[in-house]
Order: C-alpha cells, then structure tokens, then sequence
C-alpha cells in the first residue's frame, strides 16, 4: 500500500492530491472564520455590531455570502474582452492558492520541499499583478482602468522592498528553503527568533506586506472615494467572489510569510513547550488580528505618499539593510546572532 | 514514456502555440497575455533541465516586471493595430522568405556540427555535480566567486545606461502641482484649525 503512493505515478499523483486538498479545504473553511473575523473587528473598532444576523453571533454569514455571491447572475459590460474579464479573477484566485504549496506548517509539513522555496513565493506574488491589471483593461470602463494602473503600480514598488527585506533573512540562514529558515530560528525560545537580530525590517515588511495586498491604508486601487472600487467595479457574482478570496488569502499567505520569516514558523516561544502546527496557526491568527486592526484604525495614504515611502524610504532602508547584514554576518558579529548558518543547520 | 517526457512535450507544444499567436493575436494586449504564457511555459522547461534558480528567476524578472511594463505601455498607446497589421498579407511572402533563409543557414551550421574532443569535459568542469551543491548556490559561487569583476562591471554598465536614461527623459515642469512632503509632515494642529466652543442657537 505504501509502496502504491511513493513509487507508481498514479499513486503519487493521488497523494499529491490528497495533500493539496488537505491544504486547501482547511484554508477555505478558515478563510470564511477570517472574513467573519475581519468584519467583526472592523466593526468593534468602530462601536457597531458587525453581522450578527446569520447563525449564533452571525458567524454563518460568510457561507449566506458564499450561496449568494455562486447563485447571483453574472453581468459583462458592454465591449468588454469576455476572455480576459473571466481569466482575470481566475489568475487570482488561482496564484492565491499554489503560492501554498510551499509553505511549511510543521517540521517537515509541506506539499513541495524546494531549495528555492521563497523565490517561488516572489515568483507567483508577482504573477498575482496580473489578475488586477487584466481585469481592469477587460472591463473597458475608466475607473477600472485607473484603479489597475495605480494597483500594479504599488505592487511592482513594494515587491521591491519585500525582496530586498527577504534577502537580509536569507544571507542570516544560508538558505531559501522555508524549513531550513525555521530550523535556523530554533533555540533559546523566541529570543532566538529573527524578529530580533532582523527587528527593524519586521516593521518594514509588514507595511509593504499591507502595500502588496492593497489592504487598507494602502487600499488605493479601490479607493472607494475616488475610484468607486478600482478594478472591480465591473465584477459580479462568482468572478468578484474569486477576487475577494485571491485578495484575502493573499493577505492571510502574508501573515504566514511574516510568521515564518520573522516569529519563529512552528517553533514554540518558551523551550518547555512542545513545538508543533499550532504555534504558526496562532502566529499567523495574531498577525490577521493586527491586519484588521490596522484597517481599521488608519486612515487611507495619498498616492504620493505612498509611491515616495516606497522608493524613497522603504527602498534604501531595506537595501542598505541588506549590505549591513551581509557584513554582520561575514564577520559573525555577536558570534551566530546574524550569521546561523554557522550552527550547522 | 516518463513523466518527465510527457511534461517536456506539453511545455514545449505549449511554448510554440502561445509563441505563434503572439505574433498572429489581432488584439497587442491579447499578444502580450500570449507572450507571458511563453515565458512560463519557457520557465517549467527549466524545471525540467533541473534549473530550478533559473526558472524562477525568468518568472521574477520577465513575467513579473518586464511584461507589466509591456502591458503598460501597449494598453495605453492610443495606436491603431489593426491598420498597422493591414499590409500583412503583403508582406507576408518577405517574411517567409527571410525564415526560410534562416532556417537554411541554421540547417547549414547545425548539419555539419562536429564537436571538439573533450568539449564535453570542459564544459562540465565549469558546472559542479548537481548531487554535491544547489544550482543556486553554484550560480552564487560562479558569480560572486569566479567572476566578480565581470558581474560588477556589468552591473556598472547598466547602472550608468539607467542614469543615461533618466538624464534623457527628465525634465522640470513648472505647471505641475507638486507635493512638499517635509514642510507636510512639520505642519501643527495649531496652525491648521481652531476649536471653537459654539452655544446653541447663535452661531459663530
């Protein structure tokens, strides 16, 4: 039977499967919790009540959403491209999902155990562009358009420092694969962990992780005020559905990346604790919690603004970052505390 | 045939159907979607090659900056396509014909193809055993190690054709709303508004 699934093709492809499904339908069922969760927040901060009416404390609202967003019609404006319109949610929606592939959630826990693990989450973050700029163009409508020019934009700037920020972690572990970050952050608890040799760039990462989600106060493509909802104005039903789940994972695989990188992936914070899947989850529901916090609680930058702490700020900040890390770590400054490739990973 | 077989071919069926209606899409955006799904398709025949650094780099780079720029610009030219593409059935012979000179000249060149003994050895000696090192960190030592110079004078190179560039294009214009952002950030409350304690039924 174990011989069926580890040599044969079909066997493997079936367990391949089995493990993305495993991934997968977990991640949705929270996903429609975080949606609950985020709204709830927002409307705690703001002293309303939030949904309250579907379910005990309103917490099947986001499956009455679900029902409604698959039963509703699907409406395509006049003159535009029908074929990229429906690929554009699609290309969202899909590159939220294989982005998890990658991602570890305990020791030895992951779909595809690749050496280059983070440049494949650069790879497909920077596929998800193009869902926003195509669905913007297909929709042959003004604001759509200005909404999408402006969205890929900010995400082109702030991958930038993103992968400027990675690298520093990167030259700290010696490596790209997720579990050999995690195993290189084990030790002394969570002093050990890269948020303190890495403490200003945990800042920085996170605002640029907001950016490239195009989650408020950088929610500029859908500056509601002046863009009615940028590249969605269009969309209806299931298309818009997709693109409000490719968003929300992608702000959820964020929280995982911030999880990962910085606070330790599945390590626990005090060694007498057992490591294990339930410390990332909790990471990362932290992290959410702070998203919707900081959604709630800042208002929304100028365009200007936001371009020049992006190449102005962010930019030489993480990249002179990157040069003083390689030097902390060539010389082993503080013993391991910058170079851990040292402790044998 | 392996899996690894099957999956060349549809990677490589792939790239040549996405490369062809690159060039015969009537719609300039519908060729650049065209050309993205060359790329990738181009970056899963890298996988195959257990290149893995480089598939994912040419995804990065191509895919993720180079053809938004392209997308940019071919969305917002305000060019007529289809009359630039109306003298195509007249040129058309021109084009084949200069494909098939180069399909000849390659036929010649690659039909009597002979190589060196020991190129084979040479140019392993360059790449170290994949079993030994990741791609990625031989591509690092090769760079960083072997060639430094090179690498930072190519840098240096493209260094100075982007300040060439941006000298070029960049010019100062007076009727333009411009933002202070410093004299934005050290603006007080006070300056900006008053409170006032306003009783009912007055007014200011």
């Amino acid at each position: 039977m174990v011989e069926f699934f580890t040599t044969t093709n079909l066997g493997i492809a079936l367990l391949t499967l089995g493990q993305i499904l495993l991934v997968l339908v977990p991640l949705f069922v929270a996903l429609a919790f975080l949606m609950y969760g985020d709204r709830k927040i927002w409307a705690a901060v703001q002293m309303r009540k939030g949904p309250n009416i579907v379910g005990v404390f309103g917490l099947l609202q986001s499956f009455a959403d679900f029902i409604k967003y698959l039963v509703k019609e699907v409406v395509v404006p006049a003159g535009a491209d029908k074929f990229v319109f429906y690929l554009a949610p699609m290309i969202t929606f899909i590159t939220a999902c294989i982005a998890w592939v990658v991602i570890p959630w305990n020791d030895g826990w992951v779909i595809a155990d690749i050496n280059v693990a983070i440049l494949y989450i650069f790879a497909v973050s920077s596929l998800e562009v193009y869902g926003v700029i195509m669905g913007g163009w297909a929709s042959n409508s003004k604001y759509p358009f200005l909404g999408s020019l402006r969205s890929a934009a900010q995400m082109i700037s702030y991958e930038v420092s993103i992968g400027l920020i990675i690298i520093g972690v990167i030259i700290s572990t010696g490596s790209m694969n997720f579990g050999d970050i995690v195993a290189a952050q084990d030790g002394a608890g969570f002093l050990s962990w890269y948020w303190l040799p890495h403490l200003p760039m945990v800042f920085l990462f996170f605002v640029s992780a907001l950016a490239e989600t195009n989650r408020p106060p950088f929610d500029l493509p859908e500056a509601e005020s002046e863009l009615v909802a940028g590249y969605q104005v269009e969309y209806s039903s299931t298309p818009f559905l997709l693109f409000m789940m490719g968003e929300l994972m992608a702000v959820v695989l964020m929280c995982a990346l911030v999880s990962i990188l910085f606070f330790g992936g599945w390590n626990s914070p005090v060694e007498f604790l057992p490591d294990g899947i339930f410390w990332l989850v909790i990471k990362m529901l932290f992290f959410f919690f702070i998203f919707s916090m900081v959604k709630a609680i800042v208002p929304r930058y100028r365009y200007d603004q936001l371009m020049r702490i992006g190449w102005k700020v962010f930019l030489p900040l993480s990249l002179g970052w990157v040069v003083l890390v390689a030097f902390l770590a060539k010389f082993e400054v503080f013993g391991a505390f910058w170079a851990r490739w040292t402790m044998g990973v | 045939m392996t899996v690894a077989d099957f999956a060349f071919f549809c990677f490589a069926i792939l790239m040549l159907v996405a490369g062809a209606f690159t060039v015969v899409s009537r719609n300039p955006v519908h060729s650049v979607l065209w050309l993205i799904l060359t790329f990738l398709s181009a970056a899963g025949l890298f996988v195959l090659l257990g290149a893995e650094f480089v598939a994912m780099l040419l995804v990065i780079v191509y895919v993720g900056a180079v053809m938004v720029l392209f997308l940019f610009v071919v969305m917002m030219l305000d060019v007529d396509f289809a009359e630039l593409k109306a003298g195509m059935a007249k040129y058309l012979p021109f084009g084949l014909l200069i494909g098939v000179v180069l399909i000849l000249q390659l036929a010649i060149a690659f039909g009597d193809w002979h190589s060196a003994e020991g190129a084979e050895a040479l140019r392993r000696s360059v790449t170290p055993d994949l079993a030994e090192t990741h791609n990625t960190a031989a591509i690092g030592r090769i760079m960083y190690d072997d060639y430094l110079l090179l690498f930072q004078v190519a840098g240096l190179i493209l260094l100075v054709s982007m300040i060439g560039a941006i000298t070029l294009t960049l010019r100062h214009r007076a009727d333009v709303k411009r933002q202070n952002v410093l004299k934005q950030m050290y603006r007080n409350p006070e300056d900006a508004f008053e409170m006032k304690d306003i009783k009912p039924g007055q007014g200011l």
